[in-house]
């Protein structure tokens, strides 16, 4: 059994839910290919050599896969299918953005988003936001899956000695082309990519209030999130929202300040390793979640463990 | 310009949902049903567009069984024109109803496709990407901002850290996000006139589309419970249960 794993890169590193989805390739068993496509990514190329599992590195340097283009990308990873029985990539969204493609020009179903492996045709993903999971089983010939970023531990950035094998895909198809990336420069961690996440509800009362767990995420190093209500309020932008609509996310650990917990929130974080909720009303939701909860005024705990930090 | 966008039938995003004893899948039974509300954002696009004269139709279609006309009524009501069903009771899985909405395309030949990122039941995300893929189309998934032209649009999508912004060539299918707009709520007199609006009404064999399920659904289980924790007495109890039990703080 051969897999293919596509990575996702920045043309000089691997970025890591593509080592989560190697261990996934692991779990079901199999020789494991990566497939770097980019544009002036020989960094990448390499760096893909050395990662744990890998047997062998496909790599496609050209002009078309620069921007990782969904029509270019799934024209490239369909044209290198045939031998594989599972097709693999992050759910990111790059991956969630070609993957789809590949499946539907092969004429298979995907499996988005798996959480775990039962076997090589079965597997746990999250449905309803993660308010149930569902045991799904494929009966196409080839695998399309995207493997959650929180599911595998992933594997070792080195210890592989993958050989390289140079790819061509086929002509561009030329019905998109890139205009420009506005990425955003952030003092802080990327929400789904923290490792502590500090997060404000309706009982922050405004947005300037914010101020104090900024505080607090700075010496921690951590992100700051939102509960849809705060940003209903107009206390932050909807990019901060943890939720159902907003980001799925599972730090080390979860501070949730003033949230109450409604469902659409617990969805987003309740994966968090530790999650801890500071409130000043004992019988909030989140509570039944939180590993330690504080009862208090938000207004006097905050500062307090600011200063203690 | 014609724009086809999508009305997924799908409990509503209030509901707390049930998952059945017997883990043969949610409980659906007495539930309050909506528009998915991804679709939602990809109807109330499309009629923006039509309303600042940027299209001249707006076509709306539902894939699933015949209470999906109640889905197709609300996005009549908020201002589609008109309504396919789509009709069918089998499982509809993302390459099916792909398969299905590639059908229409060929019939109805719009110059843009909307649909919702992913619907709020499967949480696939797959459904618009594969659409373009069967019916060779550019696409734009995730976006945030739509400026249409005669021939191309120029899409913001949400990526992981950003905004990417990116040129294709229509017909083209975008998906939306949620920052793309805040759709309205139907007025009375707009929910009235949607009853009279004309809703077509096929089948999948109609339009000699395959919609056989590729993947089974073996059990449902809710999700591994977290059991509460402790309560801690004071800030500084919490600050050391972090350092020294869950050390996750240094």
């Amino acid at each position: 059994m051969s897999l293919l794993v596509v990575a996702e890169h920045d043309q000089n590193t691997i970025k890591v839910p593509t080592r989560v989805a190697v261990a996934a390739a692991q779990a079901i068993g199999g020789e494991i290919h990566l497939l770097v496509a980019g544009e002036g990514c020989q960094g990448a190329i390499d760096a893909a050599a050395q990662i744990e599992g890998v047997s062998k590195v496909l790599a496609a340097d050209h002009a078309n896969y620069g921007h990782a283009l969904a029509e270019e990308m799934s024209a490239l990873i369909v044209s290198l299918a045939e031998g594989y029985t599972h097709i693999l990539t992050a759910t990111t969204t790059s991956g969630k953005n070609y993957m789809p493609r590949v499946a539907a020009l092969l004429d298979v179903a995907q499996i988005s988003d798996i959480m775990a492996v039962e076997s090589a045709d079965t597997f746990q993903r999250p449905i309803y936001a993660g308010n149930a999971i569902a045991t799904v089983q494929s009966s196409d010939a080839v695998k399309v899956l995207t493997v959650r970023g929180t599911a595998f531990d992933p594997v070792s950035a080195e210890g592989g000695s993958a050989s390289i094998e140079v790819r061509e895909g086929p002509a561009t198809a030329g019905l998109s082309s890139w205009v420009r990336e506005d990425v955003v420069v952030l003092e802080r961690p990327e929400l789904t990519a923290a490792s502590i996440i500090v997060s404000g509800g309706r009982g922050m009362q405004n947005g300037e209030n914010f101020a104090m767990l900024e505080s607090v995420a700075d010496k921690l190093g951590a992100a700051i999130g939102a509960s849809r209500a705060a940003v209903d309020a107009g206390f932050v932008p909807n990019d901060m929202q943890v939720g159902q609509t907003g980001k799925i996310v599972a730090p080390d650990l979860y501070i949730a300040v003033g949230i109450s917990g409604a469902i659409q929130h617990l969805a987003g974080m309740k994966d968090s390793k530790v999650i801890v909720a500071i409130n000043k009303d004992e019988d909030a939701p989140i509570f039944q979640v939180a590993d330690y909860g504080l009862v208090a005024d938000l207004f006097k705990a905050v500062p307090e463990l600011d200063g203690q930090l | 310009m014609k724009i086809l966008v999508t009305a997924k039938r799908v409990v509503d995003y209030n509901v707390n949902i049930r998952v059945l004893a017997d883990q043969s899948g949610v409980d659906l039974n007495n539930v309050k049903m909506s528009v998915n509300p991804f679709d939602e954002i990809a109807i109330e696009e499309a009629v923006r567009l039509k309303e600042a004269g940027k299209a001249e139709e707006v076509v709306v279609v539902s894939v699933g069984a015949t209470q999906c006309q109640e889905q197709l009524r609300t996005a009549l009501a908020l201002g589609a024109d008109r309504g396919i069903l789509v009709e069918t009771d089998e499982d509809m899985q993302p390459l099916a109803i792909a398969k299905v909405l590639k059908a229409v395309i060929d019939k109805e030949s719009p110059k843009l496709v909307i649909t919702g990122k992913q619907a709020i039941d499967g949480d696939n995300s797959q459904t618009g990407q594969m659409l373009a893929a069967l019916a060779g189309l550019s696409q734009a998934t995730f976006a945030s901002e739509i400026e249409l032209e005669e021939d191309s649009a120029t899409v913001t999508r949400e990526i992981d850290g950003g905004l990417e912004t990116i040129s294709v060539t229509l017909p083209a299918v975008v998906t939306t996000d949620l920052r793309l707009n805040e759709p309205r709520y139907a007025s009375l007199p707009n929910i009235m006139k949607a009853k009279k609006k004309p809703i077509d009404v096929m089948s999948p064999a109609d339009l000699g589309v395959d919609v056989a399920p590729r993947v089974k659904t073996l059990k449902v289980v809710p999700p591994a419970g977290r059991a509460a924790g402790i309560k801690v007495e004071s800030v500084e109890e919490l600050v050391d249960k972090l350092r020294n039990e869950a050390k996750v703080i240094s």
